[in-house]
């Protein structure tokens, strides 16, 4: 795949595209030193702040800063309209489907989708089977990360229907950019994104459980300080205007679960929880694990306390069953998908693994659990010693692997020690599903910051950007 | 034949415990060849959570005991009017689809032993004669012996053991039949025996999916189907996930159980 033949998001065949027409002329007029300060005073921004993203596995400093590109990431209003109805679509069949494994399993008899993809996944939680949650919701916040290849083809990479994280980066890039460039929010209509955290509160209090007869108590449950996003729990917390607690802060009694306060015991009726199904309750899950609460899965199978998202939610974001969610839109909903799935072959299939192992050097080769850019091959980028070090961990277990093709990923221009250059980015945007189902425009755009690098996780050295929607 | 139980289970902790969490799976399942007479649940200074029945029909009831707590009892009482249904599970309401019980759990492994033990019942004939054969092997294989094994033993340590109680047999018959394609699962629940003596534990036994025929009980520590004898109270894909009782004391104590159960019948 050549590079010079992605499609760039500001110019497209010499010309500036529509929406990046006034940073044009704003990055004309800054000389290189007013940007070096700038950049400067951002990194300075994020450190006070205390945004910083822990590394895994690469040891070194846990409180490293993503860096921050200050060239903002544009889309028109008529570009996010379609973005949205096609995401809006995905979130609404994905917990349909969920609803649907977890009850009468349509699908699977339908031969739709194979049972065993289902059923004898790790993320498909038997303990829930049966239990439907208030409003019949199962993912809360749906992360769908997309890339672009041209002005109208975008492609989802890969749903998180568990707990998906960067929202604070949304919220933080915004915050930085209009305190920085001030002049470039009265000059161009942007939408705004800060009204995210209440529409997150809204959207959590709103599957308050049954038998809460009042104002719902929402808090956000987090593994502690020391887990890398830490940072935005306690931002996200703080902005919603909820209690943040551990797991040892919570206890059950009788029906309900309750937090402990200097007030004494107070009933808590929603939890945002960013821990992993097996650490929410030692008595259903983990015997070993400390983060969660005994009992919490008692109460809320018995409708005493409602889980965002759902236990459960992840077996309809791993990567064999997103082959089937265009499957899913059509299935539920009746309708064509607007947005398109990536051709993802499963080495589990074996006609698949031999176009797989054929075409190693062309193709991106993922694990079905990974996540993160962990234990993944970029065909292209990689050396024959890496691809056939690769080749042996696919045929040892080919179930546990699928493949795309490599995309050409758009790019946008970032700012770079040589000057501006384009580089490769793609989006998440954070989709809530409630008693409404919402997306406030905007989302978090991740960039390759190495020259022709297509792997955009920040764990990987990936930047991010603020992403602007502008208004009609 | 009209069964009664008396099931007690004793937790006293030498220092006291701050609080108490369970989860009982107590109540005698809602199928053919089962009906509850009178059952009762009681937990010592317990607040009784919401009770719920999960996708495997098996009715849950979460309880709390407040602390301090150096003594807890949990008593279960009742008498149930059971008849052969010939150990198929007949009439019981259930979400859950049977392939979800091919996964295997650390207890429930098949080692080389137990996949050899598997192929040794062949892969040919009706499931529910495979299943038959595969309950035989298991009861030739593990020579019933208390005291021998315990709770954490896996499959594959009792079948290299060749002895073990209720428990080894049902992980032992899980994990071939999964080996061998079939749906399995341990089941909890009490068995009456005319010896009428008191038991330490309440008994388990596996039941494998049959296509066309549904769940049905293999007992291989008795070589028999589950019949008249028999109260099942829930299942789950091993031991610890089918537990009648699960908990959780917080607090620095040294736990100490004791069960008492006793399972009679009534003269008509």
């Amino acid at each position: 795949m050549a590079v010079t033949t992605c499609f760039n998001e500001m110019y497209e065949k010499g010309r500036v595209r529509p929406p990046y027409r006034q940073l044009e002329d704003w990055t004309r007029a800054m000389p290189a030193e007013l940007r070096e300060m700038k950049q400067a005073e951002a990194e300075a921004l994020f450190r006070r702040i205390g945004i910083t993203f822990a590394v895994y596995g690469e040891g070194g400093d846990p409180d490293r800063l993503i860096p921050f590109d200050m060239f903002p990431r544009v889309f028109t209003a008529r570009e996010w309209a379609r973005l949205e109805r096609g995401i809006k679509q995905r979130a609404r069949a994905l917990n349909a489907f969920l609803a649907d494994v977890y009850g009468r399993g349509e699908i699977v008899r339908a031969g739709r989708i194979p049972g065993r993809l289902v059923h004898r996944n790790a993320a498909y939680e038997k303990s829930v089977v049966g239990f439907t949650p208030p409003k019949g919701v199962y993912s809360h916040v749906v992360g769908i990360d997309l890339v672009r290849t041209g002005p109208d083809e975008f492609f989802v990479l890969e749903d998180n229907c568990r707990t998906p994280s960067g929202v604070s980066y949304m919220l933080e890039n915004r915050e930085i950019m209009m305190r920085m460039f001030p002049e470039l929010f009265r000059e161009n209509r942007i939408e705004p994104v800060d009204s995210y955290p209440e529409k997150l509160r809204r959207t959590l209090a709103s599957v308050a459980p049954l038998k809460c007869e009042r104002e719902p108590t929402v808090v956000l449950l987090t593994p502690g300080h020391f887990n890398a996003a830490y940072y935005e729990h306690s931002f996200l917390a703080d902005l919603m205007g909820v209690e943040l607690v551990e797991g040892a802060d919570l206890f059950v009694e009788g029906e309900f679960l309750y937090m402990r306060t200097t007030e004494g015991p107070k009933r808590v009726d929603v939890i945002y929880r960013r821990i992993d199904d097996a650490y929410v309750d030692p008595l259903c899950f983990r015997p070993d694990s400390m983060l969660g609460v005994p009992g919490l899965m008692d109460v809320y199978r018995s409708g005493g306390v409602t889980i965002c998202s759902a236990p459960g939610a992840g077996v309809a974001d791993d990567k064999a069953v997103y082959t089937f969610v265009p499957e899913m839109i059509r299935f539920y909903l009746g309708e064509e998908p607007l947005l398109n799935n990536v051709p993802t072959w499963q080495c589990g299939k074996e006609a698949d693994l031999s176009h797989v192992l054929a075409h190693l050097p062309e193709l991106v080769v993922k694990e079905v659990h990974g996540s993160g850019g962990y234990g993944m091959l970029v065909g292209p980028k990689s050396t024959r010693e890496q691809i056939e070090a690769f080749r042996a961990r696919i045929e040892a277990d080919p179930d546990n692997y699928i493949a795309q093709p490599t995309l050409a990923l758009s790019t946008t221009p970032t700012f770079v020690n040589e000057g501006i250059a384009p580089r490769h980015v793609d989006l998440r945007p954070y989709c809530l599903v409630g008693e409404r189902i919402e997306l406030v425009p905007g989302g978090l755009t991740r960039v390759a910051l190495t020259e022709g690098s297509l792997v955009v996780n920040s764990s990987q050295g990936g930047g991010v950007k603020d992403t602007w929607v502008l208004a009609e | 034949m009209i069964l009664t139980v008396d099931h007690v289970t004793c937790y006293r902790y030498n220092r006291p415990a701050r609080a108490l969490v369970q989860s009982h799976r107590l109540m005698p399942s809602n199928c053919a060849g089962q009906r509850v007479l009178n059952w009762t649940v009681t937990v010592t200074d317990g607040i009784a959570g919401g009770t719920f029945r999960d996708g495997a029909g098996d009715w849950i009831q979460g309880w709390t005991v407040p602390g301090p707590v150096s003594e807890v009892t949990v008593a279960v009482r009742g008498a149930v009017e059971t008849s052969d249904q010939a150990g198929v599970l007949r009439g019981h309401r259930e979400l859950t689809p049977p392939d979800c019980y091919l996964r295997s759990t650390p207890v429930t492994r098949a080692d080389a032993a137990l996949t050899a033990l598997a192929a040794e019942a062949g892969g040919a004939g009706e499931a529910l004669d495979r299943a038959h054969r595969l309950a035989d092997l298991v009861a030739d294989a593990i020579a019933y012996e208390p005291g021998v094994t315990e709770a954490h033993t896996t499959a594959a340590e009792a079948l290299k053991l060749g002895r073990g109680v209720c428990q080894d047999h049902a992980h032992a018959l899980i994990a071939v039949a999964r080996a061998a394609g079939l749906p399995a699962r341990y089941v909890s629940g009490y068995l009456f025996t005319e010896a009428g003596r008191d038991h330490e534990a309440a008994h388990a036994w596996a039941e494998v999916w049959v296509h066309g025929l549904g769940w049905v009980g293999f007992d291989a520590a008795n070589r028999c189907c589950p019949d008249d004898r028999y109260i099942r109270l829930g299942s789950g894909l091993d031991a610890a996930d089918a537990a009648p009782i699960r908990g959780i004391a917080r607090g620095h104590g040294i736990e100490r159980l004791e069960v008492q159960v006793a399972v009679q019948a009534v003269q008509q």
